[in-house]
This record gives structure tokens, sequence and C-alpha cells, in this order.
């Protein structure tokens, strides 16, 4: 992880966002079993997910700060660093790529102006990434804009959808 | 029904019927679907009695493994004492499989009374539904039906005024193939990095928060309902021939056919019909070369073998490979077989959780072989080294994730071999520029 200037970090876990993450408690028998939930609060909250977010995640369901480090990283979906404003997976994985995702993704990278994969447009627009199956692959390419998730996207297709992501 | 397209003649709609038909996703259309009957008679039986009719109904796992349900259930310990978990994988992420997202997406309901009735089964008060995260409309269908369930007793402290407490819980993933093998879900569950545990204990025994756990696939369960309302001889009856394979299996198929989709057929149902009848055959000009049957992790198929199986547990085994999650990744002549082996190795090596050196290194090695072989850099000895390779990932890891690399490696190399020589000999121009 790249090192951060990061403003002075603002609890998360405060208002609403508590009352979301208190409600999960009866559910389970562990503190620990929100950790995933919490960090998708967290993301949702935030955008991403910051060594200072993960240490007050840690304090509020009593495991360790390197822990829940160790949990985020496992998994592809919770951002480590900032992303851009609408965050785009693609899906690249066989049965897509005989039906032509490498098109796609070019088109979704010049649209957006991001040039490859992983990075952000200038304009902080967009963020494009490749993603392995998305489990659509009868709606061959699957692609996701945050928490949209889009079907049978073609090369013609992209800057149509990207025109609803201002 | 071949969601998204009309039903094909061909078909036996069970679990499909309504898919499309965004009326059945609310509780009063389930039920006027005739939803819940089933859990509503399994109120009415004994646990032992409803795992008695799931084993004679012959009904079989329909995530990959095809363990037997009703055994599975019977597994569970009684009067032990403690609390019991069901916990429903419904995190779909093998390639070629996009079943279970449309079993959540358009009948929520037969996932939910599925879940009630196991859990009244095998004794456990909390079902938790584990959907991957990238599953947002699925989610979000569930999260809506859940609810509505709740609020009409068909979850809660007192289902249907039975007295039982039945609660289910969704849970969402964040990213991450391996939650989908049974134990690094439990994990993944308990708040931790998705890393597959060591079996035994099994989950019956110590699953999720160490206490006796079933784990079940969406299908498995959404099956479940209709076979006490219709009967085990009603189900089993289903199958064409093979006593071992019963019931109605939903076949996703993908890749180069001109009608992708999901189609449910009986079990033993012929792959030819399903390829070039059901789901379209081929583009025009175009002839069948592969297809992986069970999603990606099994062997890949010819076009004999393919165009010979019959689609159950033992009509594909005869043919080479294994059913898996039926999902079918259908190649024709157009398809580069060493790319798309390569495409499948790349897939496994981002996969791996890397608990164990076979694996971590295996697949990982497997995908830098074949990108060099692609990019027309390969050596003679390559293929004996990815045989090798191959080997050293089959039956040796805590989970079989680099068996399922190896599988499709091993039968590229067997079955297409030609096609690896052409990239070797460099007859055939660089798929890839840099290593």
């Amino acid at each position: 992880m790249s090192v951060l200037h990061e403003e002075a970090h603002q609890p998360i876990f405060v208002g609403k966002a508590k009352e979301r993450l208190e409600a999960l408690y009866p559910s389970f028998p562990t503190r620990q079993a929100c950790l995933l939930p919490a960090l998708w609060i967290v993301q949702q909250e935030r955008g991403w997910i910051s060594p200072a977010a993960m240490a007050e995640t840690a304090a509020v369901l009593g495991v360790t700060p390197a822990y829940v480090r160790g949990v985020v990283t496992f998994y592809t979906m919770y951002h480590t660093h900032p992303v851009g404003r609408h965050f785009i997976q693609v899906c690249t994985t066989s049965p897509c790529h005989l039906c032509g995702s490498d098109d796609v993704v070019k088109a979704l990278l010049k649209e957006t102006g991001c040039g490859e994969l992983g990075a952000t447009s200038p304009d902080g627009r967009f963020t494009v990434t490749e993603v392995e199956c998305l489990g659509a692959c009868g709606f061959a390419t699957p692609i996701m804009i945050g928490d949209d998730f889009i079907e049978s996207v073609t090369p013609e297709r992209v800057s149509g959808i990207l025109a609803g992501y201002p | 029904m071949g969601f998204p397209h009309p039903p094909h003649p061909k078909e036996t709609v069970l679990l499909s019927k309504h898919f499309g038909d965004a009326g059945a996703r609310t509780y009063a259309g389930w039920v006027e679907r005739g939803g819940y009957e089933g859990l509503k008679k399994a109120l009415g039986m004994t646990p032992d009695a409803i795992i008695e009719e799931v084993k004679a109904s012959g009904l079989r796992g329909r995530g990959g493994a095809g363990f037997p349900t009703g055994l599975k259930w019977s597994f569970m310990p009684k009067g032990d004492g403690k609390p019991h978990y069901l916990c429903c994988n419904a995190d779909e992420s093998e390639p070629g499989t996009f079943k279970d997202r449309e079993i959540m997406r358009w009948t929520p309901h037969a996932l939910i009374e599925g879940c009630a009735v196991a859990c009244h089964a095998i004794g456990a008060e909390r079902c938790y539904i584990y959907i991957r995260g990238e599953f947002t409309e699925p989610l979000r269908v569930m999260e809506q039906a859940v609810a509505e369930a709740y609020a009409n007793g068909a979850l809660g402290s007192n289902i249907f005024g039975s007295g039982k407490r039945i609660e289910v819980t969704l849970f969402r993933g964040a990213g991450a193939y391996i939650c989908g093998e049974e134990t690094a879900l439990m994990n993944s569950l308990e708040g931790k990095r998705g890393n597959p545990r060591i079996k035994p204990p099994f989950p019956a025994a110590a699953g999720v928060f160490a206490m006796p756990t079933t784990i079940n696939n969406v299908e498995t369960l959404a099956a479940v309902p209709p076979i006490l309302v219709r009967g085990a001889a009603w189900y089993k009856g289903l199958c064409l021939g093979n006593p071992k394979s019963t019931g109605t299996k939903l076949f996703s198929v993908c890749g180069h056919v001109m009608r992708p989709g999901n189609y449910e057929v009986t079990m033993g149902f012929p792959m030819k019909d399903l390829i070039y009848d059901l789901a379209g055959g081929m583009r025009p000009g175009r002839t069948l070369k592969a297809v992986i049957p069970g999603g990606s992790s099994v062997p890949i198929m010819n076009r004999a073998e393919a165009e010979a199986a019959l689609c159950d547990y033992e009509g594909i085994v005869e043919q080479g490979s294994m059913l898996g999650s039926a999902g079918f990744i259908v190649m024709d002549d157009s398809a580069d077989i060493v790319y798309e082996v390569y495409r499948l190795a790349k897939f496994y090596a981002h996969e791996s959780c890397a608990q164990c050196t076979q694996c971590r290194e295996g697949t990982a090695w497997t995908t830098k072989i074949l990108e060099r072989l692609l990019a027309g850099q390969g050596k003679a000895e390559d293929f004996d080294l990815l045989l090798e390779l191959s080997e050293q990932m089959t039956g040796k890891t805590i989970c079989v994730l680099s068996d399922s690399c190896a599988a499709p490696i091993v039968s590229g190399l067997k079955k297409f071999r030609s096609e690896f020589d052409a990239y070797l000999t460099r007859a055939k121009a660089p798929a890839l520029t840099t290593v």
C-alpha cells in the first residue's frame, strides 16, 4: 500500500452507520463475523478503506488493525486506495473472452480515457479493471459500474452506457 | 426454461418455470404459483422423515461435487444440544456457470423455502445465505424476499404457527472465487480470509463457528420443496434411465452457441441435443471443437466426446470429464485451445488463496509457461514440465483449486496437442506479444 497523506480520520461508525452495524450483531454468534459487512459499510460511506478506517473497524469489532488489513487484502472488491467516481469491472475470463471481451476492454479504456487497466481517468471519473468471471457467462460480456450490473455489453454500446455515469 | 429464451419443448421445467416472470418474486405471487406448500408439508413431518424422502429422491448436490443431499443431512448429530447451522452456497463463481443467479433473481422464495425445509431437517434455527459480492441484483431481490417471508410468517420465531424458529441471514461476499469452496466460505462468514480448511473435521461435526453445519448449493435447496410436495418417486422418475442421477438439472450453456442460456432438462439428456438443438448450435459456418462441461474445473471434452455424452454425473465421466456445476463452455473451430487453457490457468493463479505450495507456485508457473509458449518462446521440454507440474498439483492440496487448474491443462495437451505444437514450432503466429 502506498504512503497516504490522509486528512484527519473522521469516525465512520457513528449515527446511521453505527446503527446499521449494530443491527447485524444478533444474527451472528461472534463480533468478528461482522467484519465483512462492516467493511462494506466503510466502503459505502467513504468509497474506499483507508488504514485509519481499518483501525477504527478493528477497534469496533475487537480485533487488531493488522488482522483487518489481512482480511481486506484477501478480497478483490474492497478498495485499499481511492478509485474513480465510477469503478468499472469488465469480465475477461474464458467464456467472455470467447465472445469478444477483449474488444469491450479496448472500447472501455478508450472511451473512459483510462488508457490502461487499473488506471483512473485524468478527470477522476472512471477506473477500469479486469475482473474474473462475473457469473453471467450467458450474457457476455457483463460489466459492473459501481453496484450496477450490465449484461451483454458490446464495444458499440460502451459510449452510450458511459453517458449514464457523469 | 432456456432463459432468456422462450421454453423449448424438450425441456422439463421445474426450477426455471418462472424465470423471467417478475410476478413470481413476491411472496403473494409465489404462493399463487404453489409456493410454500413444501414447507408447510415439511412442518408436519419429522426431520428423519424429510431426510428419508430426500434420500429416496436421489437428489445430489448441484454445486459440483454431486454428493447425495439426504445422506449429507443425515450426518448432522442429533440431540447434541449445540446450535446447528445451514449455509447456502450462493457464491456462484465457477466460469461458465450462471444458474444460481437466475434462481435468486426470479424465484427467491423457492430458495428461502428450500432453506427453511433444510433447517427443519437438520435441526438448525439459522441459515446463512452467502451471496457473492458481485451479485448485486440477486442480493437486492433476495433482501426483499427475505423481508416478505418474515412479514408473512414463513421465517421468524414461529413459522406458520408451528412453534419452530428459522432465521435466514443474507451475507455478501467481497470478491474471491475460493469462497465457493465450502470451508473457505465458512471462514469468510466468520470474518476471516477465505482459506479452505483441512478436513476432517467435516462441516457436520465442526463447520461454521465450530458448530455442526450443513452446506448446500442454491439449486440443490430450491429442488427440495417440489420433492416434498410431489414425492420422491416422482422426482426419481424424471431421470432418463440412470437411477444414480435423478431429477432435473439446470445446464448453463455459454461461449460459441447461438442461444446461450440456462436450459433445464432431466438428468441423462444427450449433450448433442442440448448444444445443437436447445442452445441453437454453432454460428453459421462454424463447427464444434470442444466443450468444458463442469464449469472450467474439469477436463476438456473434444467434439466426439461431447456429441456422445449423456448429461448426468456418470454419463460425462464416461466421456472423459465431469458434470461439476454443469456450466458448459462451448468452443467452435475459431477457438484457440492453447489461449483458453492459458486464460483459465491465469484465472486459477489469480484466485489461489496461496496456502498450499503446489497451488500457489503451480498455478503461477503453469500460467507463465503457457504465456511463454503463446509468445512464441516455448521450449520443447515445456510440455513435460506442464504435465509434471500438473501431477504435483493434483490430489496434494487442502482443496481442489489446483486440481482444477491442472485438469484443462492435462486434457488440453492430451486432446489438442497439435495446437500446442503449432505455437512451439511457430507454425502459428504468437498470440501474445510480451511475456
